[in-house]
């Protein structure tokens, strides 16, 4: 990769990012527009935001997505982590690689089939549908999604840390606790986030998997779409995406952060 | 350190038939699938004894200190530790600390946390802690380095944090890995002396591991020649060096010229071979050594006289012509060619060395040595 700017790549760049946001900039602008009618341009305004956080339908589907996500993610890294776990450290168990497939399934699995199955289970354990079910689809959905990414992080994990653990006095369980936990804990961290998403914006699985009382964001948006697109759903896609942002800025703001001391402390001491 | 010489020249609990050894390997073989890793080994160490496993790479020695530590089970056998057998102990209840030979150090943890850890977990007070971390920092000269993590370090100075995170402990068995490999000559030295310093002074018992013949010859009480999963020989490092017990131990200890022959006369210990090259030898054979039994003869190069003049003896002499000379400061080595075409290496203090008129290229010498300066050799 040369680092000069020539015409063919400035003009890949911009046509990349117009492609990737002028959608995005389009939905935040309109947002703030004065008109009900979502193509007419009528001034600035933030009524429509106002009017979003008065629409309680809006707001307790944005409460249960929320929980949702929080439950699930959590609960799919807990169990990802551990399956991780599993598949790395005991090579030689019978069945590890139907283990294995069977972690991977969900991630090419169609989403139609995971949320049809997953009703039928439902359905044919006779439990109701709502909160409870939605999470639990979430769970496990995301849970392979999180078991890749930590165990693509503790393939690199060199045990002998363990072992060192061990040597200096740790039981098992505390080096795992004290050792590996800590040394892959932003792999964790970064399973977690990705399950927190993969929640927020799940419409498939939790549509088969739902039920009354426990209609999520995504959902409640798509049905009003349905009716016709309000500059409500511009407000509420406007705010989702400013949490996003906040969220991948703060993170690569720590890590940028670490660097930074790690490379002050370098500079303070003499090589 | 003369004094320390003179302390670890009366310590010899291996020659005392009543002592209890502190750590005991009973026939044990360890197997990894079909390979024999190391095979039927038996090998008793002593309390307070600073003891060596040297031998090439791959000869098992790493495999002898994770199974001490407990991240291996012996296939079969039986390691004692002070009298108890260690079957089934996990490593965090073994008395025993190792420094890993990949160091091992915890990346999320700066050098000094990474010192600390086996003390806080054996709850040791926070004052303590700090003390005995500075002391370690200091031993292994990395004061200024405490808040750095692994990463922010050179090779070498990972390499001691390794050995002051093992040693910060106080095990009363402390397994090294190459603990010394990644430093440089002078640091190595120095280091050398604190460890058996605080060997001594601590009375602990040290297992080393190293690949440097010289660094175990300083360190150790008594050195184990390994191949390929076996023990050949253990002694002191002068039974070693002045009397090995096999071709294999003589060539893997410091330099040494080999001749070949056949025995043709014992008495009295002294035996009398025609080598290929020539000429007669008679020297000190290894017990079972029999007339007509085909032998090696083994000197060093420092043993060899080398002189213009016949020496006034039948036996024990052999002329030849200078091929190379190396001079290395305090010592000059002759290579010289028999006639026979073998080369034999002779090294000479320059103290000795005739400054007016020294031994050139090309020139014919005679060789020679004293039966008690080599060993005749059965394997
Ligand atoms: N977990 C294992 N599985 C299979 N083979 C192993 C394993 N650990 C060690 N070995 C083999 O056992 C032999 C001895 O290994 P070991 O690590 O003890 O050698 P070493 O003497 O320490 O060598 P070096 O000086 O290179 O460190 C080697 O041939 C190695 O390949
Ligand atoms: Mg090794």
């Amino acid at each position: 990769m040369s680092g000069r700017w020539t015409w063919f790549n400035v003009t890949s760049v911009v046509l990349g990012f117009a492609f990737l946001y002028i959608p995005i900039i389009l939905l935040v602008i309109y947002s703030f527009n004065e008109s009900r009618l979502v193509t007419v341009w009528a001034g600035f305004s933030t009524r429509w935001y106002v009017e979003m956080f008065n629409n309680q339908g809006l707001m307790d589907a944005a409460w249960v997505t929320i929980r949702v996500a929080l439950v699930s993610a959590t609960v799919a890294t807990v169990l990802g982590t551990l399956a991780a776990l599993a598949l790395v450290r005991y090579t030689r168990f019978a069945g590890r690689t139907l283990f294995t497939g069977m972690v991977y399934a969900p991630l090419v699995m169609p989403e139609v089939i995971t949320g049809l199955s997953l009703l039928l289970l439902f359905v044919s354990i006779n439990m109701d549908r709502g909160f409870w079910t939605v999470t639990l689809a979430h769970i496990t959905f995301s849970l392979c999604f999180v078991a890749v990414v930590v165990q693509s992080r503790l393939v690199s994990f060199d045990m002998s840390l363990e072992e060192a653990a061990q040597d200096l006095g740790c039981t098992p369980f505390e080096a795992f606790w004290k050792v590996t936990l800590p040394v892959i804990f932003p792999a964790v961290i970064s399973g977690w986030m990705l399950a927190f998403t993969l929640s927020l914006d799940d419409l498939v699985i939790a549509s088969f998997t739902s039920g009354p009382g426990a209609t999520t964001l995504p959902m409640k948006i798509y049905s009003q779409v349905r009716l016709g697109v309000t500059p409500e759903i511009n407000a509420v896609c406007t705010i989702l995406i400013g949490l996003v942002a906040i969220g991948v800025i703060t993170a690569t703001m720590v890590t940028k952060q670490r660097a930074v001391a790690d490379a002050r402390a370098r500079q303070a001491d003499p090589a | 350190m003369k004094s320390l010489g003179n302390v670890r020249r009366s310590f010899t609990p291996w020659a005392d038939g009543a002592a209890r050894p502190y750590i005991a390997f009973e026939n044990v073989t360890k197997r990894f699938g079909d390979f024999t890793a190391v095979d039927d080994l038996t090998m008793h160490v002593y309390e307070r004894e600073f003891f060596s496993l040297l031998g090439p790479s791959g000869c098992g020695k790493t495999t002898l200190l994770r199974m001490l530590a407990g991240f291996e089970e012996p296939t079969s056998g039986d390691i004692l530790l002070d009298g108890q057998s260690l079957k089934g102990v996990p490593p965090h209840q073994r008395p025993v600390n190792m420094m890993f030979q990949s160091y091992a150090l915890f990346p999320h943890l700066t050098v000094a946390d990474n010192i600390a850890f086996g003390l806080k977990q054996e709850g040791m007070e926070r004052g303590a802690v700090a003390e005995r971390v500075d002391q370690m920092l200091k031993l292994v000269k990395l004061e200024q380095f405490a808040r750095r993590k692994p990463h922010q370090l050179s090779g070498g100075q990972r390499q001691r944090v390794a050995l002051a995170r093992s040693v910060a402990k106080r095990p009363k068995l402390l397994l090294l890995d190459e603990p010394l490999g990644a430093l440089d000559k002078k640091l190595r030295e120095e280091t050398q002396f604190e460890l058996m310093d605080l060997q001594e002074q601590l009375g602990l018992t040290f297992m080393i591991v190293t690949h440097d013949q010289e660094e175990a010859m300083t360190m150790s009480d008594r050195i184990a020649v390994m191949d390929a999963g076996i023990v050949v020989q253990t002694g002191t490092p002068g039974e070693i060096y002045e009397a090995p017990n096999t071709r294999y131990v003589a060539d893997f200890i410091g330099n040494v010229n080999m001749f070949e022959g056949r025995v043709t006369a014992i008495d009295d210990g002294l035996a009398e071979m025609e080598t290929g090259d020539g000429f007669g030898i008679r020297a000190v054979a290894q017990p079972g050594v029999s007339a007509g039994q085909h032998a090696w003869f083994a000197i060093r190069p420092e043993k060899v006289d080398v002189t213009r003049r016949k020496p006034d003896q039948d036996q024990n002499a052999v002329e030849g012509e200078v091929w190379d000379i190396a001079y290395l400061g305090g010592l000059t080595v002759f290579n010289v060619r028999l006639d026979s075409g073998t080369i034999v290496k002779a090294t000479v203090l320059n103290s000795e060395r005739a400054v007016e008129d020294p031994i050139g290229y090309e020139e014919r010498v005679w060789l020679s040595f004293d039966p008690d300066c080599g060993i005749l050799l059965e394997r």
